[in-house]
């Protein structure tokens, strides 16, 4: 309707006088179209971020109007022992987990991408674990990693080695979490297999012509053209990687055993909101978090320029 | 050697690999159905035993009585479906908007789109449950839903890239043609985008079927659980009902996986990322 209520035409002339160089201008309908997202960002994005702030200044909690207290809560998280816990927890599943899974994810994916028989049913095999629902997955491998009943360790078992407690130690917990972790990297084995297929045919066929070698040619075409990927799953992949929470939590009944050896940042935060009503302490905890991981964002960004490389350039 | 024998020699070597690492990923998925249909005694067995004896077909019986499964699969199909639908509607939408029509303030979304990537659910969380609770959405599945209709900031990116990589031709010839812009849009654009729309969708659909914190977060009433949530009651004071848990998992995971296989070349093909850079 809006459309027809439009002003008299100006000549024709006028029109191509002022368009010649511009792009035609769609404010109307592109304001129109985006709307949705546009009032999503404020409601979903844009509102809670400003009042997780601000709760971070007080002592809110559902129960209770609370009041505002400054830096209180960042000074009590600075000597809260399970607060330090569950963080060098986080960061350690972090800094094993996230370049074990690019390393596995790109090898997975170029490895499905060599045109192989079968890959349809690969492609099925490598995706099947992101289809299993997480509670289920937490169980199976509370199970598969059984000290006395399990299955790794009777396969262990069968080769003559004795297997360790895996998620009942302190030691192994961790380890046992990342390997569980990698069994569910299918999603990013098929965010590569799709950056894979944008590099274009050009590059392979004028190394082909050069004689180079599969080696070379991985090294030299692959690689490289798969940054952007690389570098879009890394970012993506440090933020999912702080925010573990599912598994640990369902493994353990949300107790971070053994030992809060399990106890990871997101655990701890949503105990502090949602079982002490702590909402104030939790968002404090909510924009360390933030902080951290926008300036490991920001760095990577700013270090991105020295290996990210795009097609065309 | 010659070039073809060489050629052979990389293609089994890379069967190999496949085959060792399919293994990896089979394995446990295996032993979930395998357990599904194994009596509590033969779990238990050690050493492990792969192929029970005999099948018992009963876990998948037990199971539905043990927690109210339809109830649960009613509300998981509910909640998955609707935010599906959600996410389709709009992302499409705004992604075109953002990709193919000139308008001041389009890049500046864009980017605020991308830097809504990086924040962490959990910033957003509690003024989003605090805000739920105010409108009394607590306990039923509209926080898991309505957020969906108004676009999530991956899907949005994903299919604005897919947008690029069309040319703008079709748009300007409907345009002459004298189609309004929805209609452009509606009957030109977006079938033409429908492999990235049905990747989106998939992705949707996965995290929405399986999803814990948000069910765990919002869905307080046990007459609103999810599967996924449901799945928790099989552990238990006595112990865990590992069989049934399993046969629930199984009937869970399965209808996903026969979506997957037949739909999985469209799916990567609707992921692009060309133009990353915007």
């Amino acid at each position: 309707m809006l459309e027809k209520k439009a002003a008299p035409m100006p000549p024709a002339t006028q029109i191509r006088a002022k368009n010649s160089k511009k792009l035609r201008d769609d404010a109307l309908y592109g304001w129109l179209f985006a709307s949705p997202w546009v009032i999503g960002l404020l409601v979903f994005f844009a509102v809670p971020l400003i009042s997780s702030l601000y709760f971070s200044f007080t002592t809110y909690s559902i129960l209770q109007p609370g009041e505002f207290v400054g830096f209180r809560n960042y000074a009590e998280l600075m000597s809260d022992s399970v607060f330090w816990k569950s963080f060098s927890n986080t960061i350690y599943f972090v800094v094993f987990f996230v370049p074990l899974s690019i390393f596995f994810g790109v090898a997975l994916a170029m490895l499905l991408n060599m045109n192989v028989r079968g890959m349809s049913i690969y492609r099925t095999i490598f995706f099947l674990p992101t289809l299993v629902p997480a509670v289920a997955m937490a169980v199976l491998w509370m199970w598969l990693l059984n000290p006395g009943f399990g299955l790794v360790n009777g396969m262990l078992d069968v080769i003559g080695i004795q297997g360790p407690a895996w998620l009942g130690s302190e030691t192994w917990s961790k380890p046992s979490l990342i390997l569980m972790s990698l069994w569910g990297i299918g999603q990013s084995v098929v965010i590569y297999l799709a950056g894979l297929n944008d590099i274009s045919q050009d590059y392979y066929e004028a190394g082909d012509i050069d004689g180079a070698s599969w080696f070379h040619k991985m090294k030299s075409i692959t690689l490289p053209l798969l940054t952007p990927v690389i570098f879009f799953n890394l970012v993506m992949g440090i933020i999912g990687a702080f925010q573990q929470f599912t598994l640990p939590y369902t493994m353990t009944g949300g107790r971070g055993t053994p030992a809060d050896s399990m106890k990871f940042y997101v655990m701890y935060l949503y105990d502090n909101g949602f079982k002490f009503f702590k909402m104030g302490y939790a968002s404090a905890m909510a924009w360390i978090l933030f902080i951290i991981v926008m300036a490991l964002t920001a760095l990577i960004f700013y270090n991105s320029k020295k290996w990210v490389h795009y097609q065309g350039e | 050697m010659t070039a073809k024998t060489s050629k052979n020699m990389k293609k089994y070597v890379v069967q190999i690999f496949l085959l060792i690492a399919s293994v990896f990923f089979l394995a446990p998925f295996i032993w979930m159905v395998s357990t599904s249909l194994k009596t509590l005694d033969q779990v238990y067995t050690f050493p492990p035993e792969w192929i029970p004896s005999p099948f018992v077909w009963q876990n998948y019986v037990d199971a539905m009585d043990y927690i109210p499964f339809f109830t649960y699969l009613k509300n998981t199909v509910l909640i998955t479906g609707f935010s599906t639908l959600g996410v389709v509607l709009t992302c499409p939408l705004v992604a075109y908007s953002i990709a193919k029509l000139n308008w001041k303030g389009r890049d500046s979304i864009f980017f605020i789109t991308i830097a809504v990537m990086m924040i962490p659910g959990q910033v957003t969380m509690i003024p989003l449950f605090l805000l739920f609770e105010k409108l009394n959405w607590i306990g039923t599945a509209l926080p898991l839903v309505i957020p969906a209709f108004f676009g999530v900031p991956f899907y949005i990116f994903l299919l604005r890239q897919f947008f690029l990589g069309l040319p703008n031709e079709l748009k300007d010839a409907a345009r002459i043609d004298g189609a309004g812009e929805f209609r452009t849009y509606w009957q030109i654009m977006l079938p033409l985008a429908k492999s990235a729309v049905l990747s989106v969708g998939l992705f949707q659909f996965m995290a929405a079927w399986t999803d814990f914190m948000g069910p765990l977060l919002y869905l307080t009433e046990p007459g609103s659980y999810t599967l996924s949530l449901g799945l928790q009651q099989f552990q238990s004071q006595k112990g865990t009902q590992w069989g049934l848990m399993m046969a629930v998992s199984t009937m869970m995971t399965l209808p996903i996986i026969l979506l997957f296989f037949f739909l999985q070349k469209t799916f990567i093909q609707g992921i692009t990322f060309s133009g990353i850079k915007g």
